[in-house]
């Protein structure tokens, strides 16, 4: 097994060494509050050369095109530079060229896995940028809908991680197993399985049935058991431990500092989670816990998304209990001759990889004069040198599965 | 939280001749922003970040503008330790053309490093003193800067196998001017 390489041992220049104080619970930020320094530079022992590799960008483990250039002394990373555009397509400027509604099903293809809490964040965005109000039965939806997303997207992601680590098949078929149940349902009610399209500014497209809740709430009951089970497959299995624990350590005023969201920052133990913080839709009206991590490690940040999925089932439960009656779209909403009055407005919501935002400015027209997408996965990547910065090459692969990205986010 | 007021008198009383404006967002959103000149900026970010009212640890959106006549970069400020926020604060450059340089906030808030990468990409601010200016999106050699509204499509631009309609005209058009070249080449 690897060591994780100390500092001091190797010539590693580390400017700003601080390491976690204390053991559990949500650090103390209110000390220097300054987590930024370059990724510390490692000097070569000495002996042989540099190897310089391009992992990707059509490595199997880079969730997509995306590149890593590695600088290898022996197994041990010392430069990671990762390098983006592969999948890049100016969704911004094609989004500032069309109607406010028309980059609703383009928003599906951000992070082609979470399509409806893309759909959200947007949704979010113009109706701050209106002042529209959503009827009570859409945002139960939307949280029925947003919770169902976050746990098919955790279970898939640990899905990949361990795939990665080798263990081919059993655990992302478990996860896809229940996922392809939550996709039919999203198939039932928007018609599309990916690219639903769902939501509109002041409400969503189409209502639920009741016989549409009903099969949810099977569902819904049915996803406890599939916690436990993986969980038990997975959380105490001897590889995984020696793999992920103490590997691709982030320490928590570095995450703050470098923007990380998401299940990465609770990982560090930085409680903060905008369903909580913002309260944004109905959120304020579920209780539901937030689960931090000690170490912010990768076993971590695995560890932080099970339990997150079963905080998923509780408010998913929630709200399919209360949702009420009721239009689902907002009356007064227009579709047609759709003009913002000229301002601007962020909107952001808690998606399942961090946070995504939306910031529009309105010039008055039938387009955004600007239109921006706040992408997590880029943003998680900042810290991923640093992260890798020491360990082996095979490591790489999992702390970078561990941050979980879509490169349809990423690129944009 | 302070109001955005509040906070342009704070930062007036912690960075002394610091020119700060008060930007009104008329929206229902009611964020409105601060405008930062360019050669306070860092003092200003700094204040924001570690002053124990505000404790701005966390710059979460860094964006580019391209308005008639100068370029602008805004950055939405969120509190994690005291959970509030936005704070919108933004800069101008002086114009379009050559004066396209601001401050980088990369030394105060890491998470600025790919964003400001990306708005230099595709907005062309150059962020003065950021440890690694270089596009982030677009390949080394891209000449130009494609989100800004005067940005024309090279004509050569990748077409479609069954092209159709405009990308079919600007396709033959390219191909044409192409085999022209090419011919008075080979006359002379």
């Amino acid at each position: 097994m690897t060591e994780l390489i100390l500092p001091e041992q190797n010539g590693i220049r580390v400017e700003d060494s601080q390491v976690r104080k204390s053991g559990p619970g949500a650090p103390s930020l209110s000390g220097k509050p300054d987590g930024w320094s370059r990724p510390a530079t490692i000097v070569p022992d000495g002996e042989g050369e540099l190897l310089e590799i391009a992992m990707g960008p059509h490595h199997p483990s880079t969730h997509g095109v995306f590149r890593m250039d590695v600088a290898l002394d022996g197994e041990r990373v010392v430069r990671l530079k990762p390098v983006f555009g592969y999948l890049h397509r100016n969704h911004e400027k094609i989004a500032e060229g069309i109607s406010y509604l028309a980059s609703m099903p383009y928003t599906d293809r951000l992070d082609y896995i979470c399509p409806i809490t893309n759909n959200w964040a947007y949704a979010l965005a113009v109706e701050k940028l209106t002042g529209q109000e959503v009827p009570e039965r859409a945002e139960y939806l939307r949280v029925i809908l947003g919770e169902l997303t976050r746990f098919q997207n955790h279970a898939s992601s640990i899905g990949f991680l361990i795939q990665e680590m080798g263990a081919s098949g059993t655990p992302l078929m478990y996860a896809f197993r229940e996922r392809e149940k939550i996709l039919d349902l999203f198939e039932e009610l928007t018609g599309a399985r990916m690219m639903v399209n769902y939501m509109r500014f002041g409400g969503c497209r189409v209502d639920a049935s009741s016989a549409w809740l009903d099969k949810t709430r099977k569902v819904a009951a049915g996803l406890v058991g599939f916690v436990d089970e993986f969980e038990g497959l997975l959380a105490t299995n001897e590889i995984l431990m020696a793999r992920t624990q103490g590997v691709g350590v982030l320490r928590p005023e570095m995450a703050v500092n470098a923007g990380v969201t998401g299940p990465m920052l609770r990982a560090s133990g930085v409680n903060y989670d905008i369903r909580k913080v913002d309260g944004y839709g109905i959120y304020n009206r579920f209780n539901f816990r937030v689960p931090l991590g000690d170490h912010g490690d990768v076993y971590d940040r695995f560890m932080i998304r099970i339990l997150e999925m079963r905080e998923s089932i509780g408010i998913l439960q929630a709200a399919l209990k209360d949702i009420p009656g009721g239009p689902v779209m907002d009356p007064k909403a227009r579709s047609r001759g759709f003009r913002p009055k000229p301002g601007e407005a962020y909107g952001r919501i808690e998606a399942p990889k961090g946070e995504l935002g939306f910031y529009l400015i309105s010039d008055g027209g039938p387009n955004p004069y600007r239109y921006r997408v706040r992408p997590p996965s880029l943003i998680n990547l900042t810290v991923l040198e640093d992260m890798c910065l020491g360990h082996d090459v095979a490591d790489v692969v999992l702390i970078f599965g561990s941050v979980d990205i879509v490169l349809g986010e990423v690129d944009r | 939280m302070k109001t955005v007021e509040e906070i342009k008198s704070a930062i007036e009383a912690a960075v002394p001749d610091a020119v700060v404006e008060f930007v009104l967002n008329p929206s229902p959103s009611g964020q409105h922003s601060l405008r930062v000149a360019p050669e306070d900026a860092r003092e200003v970010a700094r204040f924001l970040r570690d002053d124990a009212d505000l404790r701005l640890d966390f710059l979460s959106n860094v964006t580019g503008v391209d308005w008639p006549g100068y370029l602008e970069a805004v950055y939405h400020l969120y509190s994690v330790e005291k959970k509030h926020g936005p704070v919108v604060i933004r800069m101008r450059t002086a114009n379009r053309s050559d004066q396209v340089e601001l401050p980088s906030l990369t030394p105060i808030w890491r998470s600025a490093e790919f964003q400001e990468r990306e708005v230099f990409d595709l907005y062309g601010i150059v962020f003065t003193s950021h440890p690694d200016m270089r596009r982030l999106l677009m390949w080394d050699e891209f000449k130009d800067h494609p989100m800004r509204k005067d940005y024309v499509d090279p004509d050569d631009f990748e077409y479609e196998p069954t092209a159709h309609d405009e990308v079919l005209k600007r396709a033959q058009a390219h191909k044409a001017a192409m085999t022209g070249q090419a011919g008075s080449e080979a006359g002379a």
